[in-house]
């Protein structure tokens, strides 16, 4: 996927609002700066925040990707904005 | 005894009860926020002149039930010491409502405390032939309800793209709840279709390296009842982008219910009766 490829998987499909974000942090922290984290994700809300709040933090979405099944997989560049 | 005019009472925010001689007030408040030395004061005439207690009304104001006819003047002293009035009720402009807008939500897309406080500071208690009432959210998640007011602001924004900026991540397409963006990765290309966006602005806040810039505006929606009668308040104007026309919109909007409208009817069926393109017409003088 956009020819990068992720160092971690975490999958937070499984858990709601704001566990999602939550999940997703705390895989995230285990990298190291430059590193990539892919994040499968569903539609709707977790889309919506996930990836906004990762910007907020200075981390830099680099690709996305529609599953087409109701879920999203994001590919995410720790510190990519800082 | 001399007599007592209700009237004034409610003009003043002095609602009169079920029990005699008791009165709720209504405290003046814009955006639903107060100071908290205010909210002190407000405690503290809970407790003399009224039973100790306070009502959050529908609309984000507090009353304070059970105060006495005769204590009317030296509460409505009590509440200036605070920098605090009675609100308004009765035919004319009410309570402002409004989220918290830009300065605090993460959704915020403009700054609706300012705006609130601009529209209480201009607007509010002016008189009108019905109540009035003007809500104010700050973006598409419309958590104050823009449509159920008489009349609506909402924040929006206009997304532009800049193609040198842009990482064709296709973070914008998976957010966009119109499917107004399609982005093309193998080919770097971006397709807008502008028709298509209802201005939600999340393109704009999503984006990791600011390829969508925006400019915020003002949708407004004139009409809305949540009453008596249920109507959804509709869209007249293009988004405005300027607070001026915006203030034009408002004043050119109560001076038309002022004129057309008769006592007791809500401003929306005064449109439905004299025609909604009336007002429409009026409003194009706002460019």
């Amino acid at each position: 996927m956009s020819g990068e490829k992720a160092d971690a998987f975490v999958d937070i499909t499984d858990v709601v609002c704001p566990i999602t974000f939550v999940k997703a942090k705390v895989a995230i922290e285990e990298l190291e700066d430059g590193q990539i984290l892919e994040i499968k994700m569903n539609e709707g809300e977790p889309i919506q925040n996930v990836p906004r709040s990762f910007k907020e933090e200075g981390h830099k979405v680099i690709g996305v990707e529609n599953g087409g099944d109701g879920t999203y997989t994001v590919l995410v560049e720790k510190g990519g904005l800082e | 005894m001399a007599q007592v005019n209700y009237k004034e009472l409610k003009k003043g925010g002095f609602m009169k009860q079920v029990q005699k001689d008791r009165f709720s007030l209504r405290i003046r408040l814009a955006g639903g926020q107060i100071e908290a030395d205010q909210l002190k004061k407000v405690y503290e005439i809970a407790q003399r002149y009224g039973q100790g207690y306070v009502h959050l009304t529908s609309r984000q104001s507090i009353e304070i039930p059970f105060i006495k006819l005769a204590d009317v003047d030296v509460v409505k002293q009590e509440l200036a010491q605070a920098g605090l009035q009675p609100g308004a009720c009765g035919p004319r402009v009410r309570t402002i409502t409004a989220c918290q807008g830009s300065t605090i939500c993460p959704s915020g897309l403009i700054d609706t405390t300012e705006l609130a406080k601009e529209f209480d500071q201009k607007y509010g208690g002016r008189e009108l032939p019905h109540k009035f009432k003007l809500g104010i959210t700050g973006c598409g998640n419309n958590c104050l309800k823009a449509e159920e007011n008489d009349l609506g602001v909402k924040g929006g924004v206009k997304p532009n793209w800049l193609d040198s900026k842009c990482n064709f991540c296709g973070l914008c397409e998976a957010v966009c709840p119109t499917q107004a963006i399609k982005v093309q990765k193998s080919d770097k290309q971006l397709l807008f279709k502008d028709q298509e966006c209802n201005y939600c602005g999340k393109c704009v806040k999503a984006c990791p390296v600011e390829a969508w810039e925006g400019q915020s505006g003002f949708i407004v929606s004139f009409g809305g009842l949540f009453g008596k009668r249920i109507a959804v308040g509709k869209q007249l104007l293009p988004i405005l982008f300027s607070k001026d026309n915006l203030h034009k919109v408002v004043e050119i909007t109560l001076e038309f219910f002022k004129k057309h409208g008769k006592q007791s009817e809500r401003f929306g069926n005064t449109l439905d009766r004299v025609g909604w393109e009336l007002l429409k017409k009026e409003l194009q003088e706002v460019k």
